[in-house]
């Protein structure tokens, strides 16, 4: 063989592997099919009953109807899901719902009364994590089934707690009053467990679309149930493809592999802008950023250095550079867009009078303090501007960046001396976010409940007495008031400084419309995308 | 001439002591494999329980009232003596019960099956480039040392060496997927194809081929090659070298100038008898590359949407689901250790001196 053919030959062998890239790539999302690129490694259940992640309850939104709703249509508006009417009695107790005649399941079966006595009473007798929506009402395992009733068309809810009518309302719009088939989730029952190994991966359910598959870090397909309530969705099939990496993600939506892209970062929404084929649109969300401070670390104890903290941070420079686009300056905590929540920003970066206000608490020259941080975007940059700003007063902060789940680990041990995190709503009330930054009326390490406040050991029986009163006033005016009220008091003398509301950046192929998520998970609607 | 029981007796002998060989180092290696597999449950276990992180949070979130956490805490048996959990660990990992996932609420084992198959198709594809294109390149540049063609692979390798795997990846996506359009973008399939094949092995490239489906074959061998060359590149760049090391060492040696002095021509020398007594090395060097392969792919199935053991083991610790970290790890264990084994088993079958040792 001569040196030339040897040679050859293993050019050839070399070359062999990557010669198969000579192709012409076809593929893009099909007409009838929205795809979204999007992380939903969250997703660990697709039960209704136990669901208690972002991407799950967005996924079973779409999947399943609930009692009641807040509409793509009108995302303010309180209507009927599979109950058509409602009343309540005079005493606030006692709710009483008529469900639509001609409702079907998936199934073909009809949408009954005792199906969400069944659905509402599985939450309590499962008693997963989001079983606390429904114990507050005072339904306990050896009470639910009294106080829930549902027969022919009529469920009757009796509540043993004091809660505004609202809020139990409210509470029916909520993942946990979804809907499910009874007589297929006890078909698929095992070991008494209602259904809910079964239903982890499939569906019971008369929502707009009908789960396919649920492939755990890999996707989530959806088929339109035709016989909706409101109508057919108007594609076929919805994909939601799990991709990690944001740049993966844009790389996808640029070839219209997908039409959504949903985690994509500043750096990579920027560059989009000046693409025809792209739209980037933000929504508002109802995240709230904040900063827990321990009142067991003597000198986060003393108010004046707790305003003088909230006055040293860079609020706006922030939402100006870095977190432009995706956060908004909140320093209540209530999200703009639920009830009763104001918008309130009574602080500013103002170096000297913090300053002041230090001398004043007997630390002229500042303190030590250890700082934990989730050690991601956008924690990280937050963390530095603050320890760059507090710095110049003299407070020496120690950023302990770590994994999210280390953080809560130790926030939940009020082992934190300073703890950066985010508190996002259970539902849509101002209850969800009152009852956990203004309650705590039991400041031992053995309480029941343990709330944002009792972490950070504020001690307030009387803001608790308040914030429950909040919660079962029937006026709405007046419950709006003693909302205000409670927000301006844990603004200005809780041990939290509240610092942003996000927005969410979705960057769309421009032919994909429809897609308009609202500010919880709970609103988030996949049935009115359409593709031209 | 010796009788023909004489010449069975003769042939027997050399094949018997082969089969005693190997019934030997089996029985070692599976003594090994047995303590090995015990100190890495050990230690997997022990570190999985003193990270700073509460993996009762993993299952009920943060917002679970006191009763449902401590239902749990319970409930996943965190509330015993640490030597009593893994004790009890232990007896279910030997029963093959790696207990459930918090993430996927499945059998962990359920979902390293299913897992598993993503990265070694990916893996088998990676190791075939890298060693039908690293041994050639490895021997030409020994053959051609300190010419072009040294320097040329030298600079390839060196450059898969130190360019970071992350980078690579979504260099390559942008270029060859988003620019060039010549393979499919991260993912393992289309959306269009997904849900025609049912898994067999959980390969798509083979069960699509067993099943029939020849344009989902297509599409998912698309979706594997930019991936798999990838991590081809970089296997590539290792077997590269240390071929390239290895046949230098070989090229020194007289017995090749003896080969070349007898007239034997240059290609049967180099390809055949160096090439030959360098496959004992290669051997170890492939599998530790198989081995690093199989769980070292977390960046590049995190860039490629790959559902692999990588992205598992990720999401895995990033949620603190501790069944699963420690299932995919004893996983990743055994692998290794198997890996071993078949590398002790090959080395005789490519060196007769092991088979006398």
């Amino acid at each position: 063989m001569t040196e030339m053919t040897r040679r050859l030959l293993l050019a050839t062998a070399t070359a062999v592997p990557f010669a198969g890239w000579v192709r012409i790539a076809d593929a893009a999302a099909p007409k009838d099919t929205a795809v979204f690129a999007k992380q939903i490694d969250d997703i660990i259940t697709l039960d209704p009953g136990e669901c208690y992640e972002l991407s799950g309850i967005e996924m079973c939104t779409n999947i399943y109807d609930r009692l009641l709703r807040y509409e793509a249509e009108d995302l303010n508006k309180l209507v009927g899901g599979v109950a058509e009417s409602w009343t309540v009695a005079p005493d606030g107790k006692t709710f009483t719902f008529k469900i639509r005649p001609n409702l079907k399941f998936q199934s073909g079966a009809p949408v009954t009364a005792e199906d969400v006595e069944f659905s509402l009473q599985r939450v309590v007798l499962m008693d997963k994590t989001s079983a606390f929506l429904l114990t507050q009402l005072g339904w306990s395992k050896t009470t639910v089934k009294d106080l829930v009733k549902g027969s022919g068309d009529t469920l009757t809810l009796k509540i043993a707690a004091d809660f505004a009518p609202s809020l139990v309302l409210n509470l029916m719009t909520s993942i946990v009053a979804s809907v499910v088939e009874k007589k297929v989730a006890l078909a698929n029952e095992t070991n008494g467990d209602l259904g809910n190994g079964w239903l982890k991966t499939h569906s019971a359910s008369s929502g707009a679309f009908k789960l396919i598959a649920w492939k755990a870090n890999e996707s989530v397909s959806l088929e339109a149930y035709p016989g909706f309530r409101l109508g057919a969705p108007l594609l076929k099939r919805v994909v939601v493809r799990h991709v990690p990496e944001p740049a993966s993600q844009r790389l996808l939506l640029e070839k219209a592999d997908a039409d959504y892209a949903r985690d994509l970062t500043p750096d990579q929404i920027k560059p989009l802008a000046s693409n025809p084929d792209i739209k980037v649109e933000s929504f508002k969300a109802a995240n709230t950023f904040y900063m827990g401070l321990n009142l067991g670390y003597e000198p986060l104890a003393n108010p004046k250095v707790r305003q003088a903290m909230k006055m040293l941070v860079d609020y706006d420079g922030m939402v100006k550079s870095f977190l432009a686009g995706r956060f908004f300056v909140q320093q209540s905590f209530l999200p703009l867009g639920f009830f009763g929540a104001i918008e309130y920003v009574p602080f500013k970066l103002d170096v000297a009078k913090a300053k002041g206000l230090l001398a004043e608490a007997g630390y002229k020259d500042g303190f030590a303090v250890k700082m934990a941080a989730p050690n991601v975007s956008p924690w990280t940059e937050i963390s530095q501007s603050v320890q760059q700003t507090m710095g110049q007063a003299g407070i020496k902060v120690s950023i302990e960046p770590m994994e999210l789940k280390a953080v809560i680990s130790q926030y939940r041990g009020r082992g934190h001396q300073i703890a950066m995190l985010s508190w996002g709503p259970d539902y849509f009330d101002p209850h969800t976010n009152a009852d956990t930054f203004a309650h705590n009326d039991d400041n031992s390490d053995t309480a029941k409940s343990k709330p944002l406040a009792w972490r950070n050991k504020w001690f307030i029986p009387d803001i608790t007495k308040e914030m429950l009163a909040a919660a079962k006033e029937l006026d709405a005016k007046k419950r709006a008031e003693q909302y205000v009220v409670l927000q301006k008091k844990v603004t200005d003398e809780g041990p939290f400084i509240l610092m942003f509301q996000n927005t969410n950046q979705i960057a769309r192929r421009a032919t994909t419309t429809g897609f308009n998520p609202g500010i919880t998970e709970d609103l988030n609607f996949y049935r009115t995308i359409r593709k031209s | 001439m010796t009788s023909p029981t004489a010449q069975g007796a003769a042939s027997a002998a050399p094949a018997w002591g082969l089969a005693r060989s190997l019934a030997n180092r089996t029985t070692r290696s599976l003594l090994s494999v047995a303590l090995t597999f015990l100190g890495l449950t050990c230690v997997t276990f022990f570190i999985g329980r003193v990270i700073p992180i509460d993996p009762v949070l993993a299952i009920v979130g943060d917002k679970a009232s006191a009763e449902t956490y401590a239902r749990v805490r319970a409930e996943i048996g965190l509330d015993l003596p640490i030597p009593v959990q893994y004790w009890r660990y232990l007896v279910k990992v030997v029963h093959g019960d790696f207990g459930n996932s918090v993430i996927t609420s499945r059998p962990v084992l359920h979902d390293l099956l299913q897992v598993f198959p993503a990265t070694l198709e990916l893996a088998l594809l990676a190791l075939l480039i890298g060693v039908v294109a690293g041994v050639p390149m490895g021997v030409l540049a020994a053959t051609h040392r300190g010419r072009w063609q040294d320097q040329v692979i030298r600079f390839l390798s060196l450059l898969g060496y130190s360019m970071p795997v992350f980078w690579l990846g979504l260099i390559g996506l942008l270029l060859f997927y988003a620019r060039l359009g010549w393979v499919e973008g991260p993912g393992r399939l289309d959306v269009a194809f997904d849900d025609i094949v049912a898994p067999i092995i959980g390969m798509i490239t083979i069960d699509s081929l067993l099943a029939g489906e020849y344009e989902v074959f297509w599409n998912a061998f698309w979706h594997l090659l930019l991936p798999a060359s990838i991590l081809g590149y970089l296997s590539l760049a290792y077997v590269a070298r240390m071929t390239r090391s290895f046949m230098l060492a070989q090229l020194r040696q007289e017995y090749v100038l003896a080969a070349l002095a007898k007239g034997l021509s240059p290609w049967r020398v180099v390809w055949v008898h160096a090439l030959g007594n360098v496959w004992v090395q290669l051997v170890t060097v492939i599998a530790l590359t198989f081995g690093s392969l199989l769980e070292g792919a977390v960046l590049t199935e995190t860039v490629f949407a790959w559902p692999g053991l990588g992205l598992y083991m990720k999401n895995s610790l990033f949620n603190a689901d501790l069944n699963a970290v420690l299932g995919a790890t004893v996983l990743v264990g055994v692998v290794y250790i198997g890996l071993n084994m078949i590398s002790d088993l090959i080395y005789p079958l490519v060196d007769p001196r092991a088979r006398d040792q």
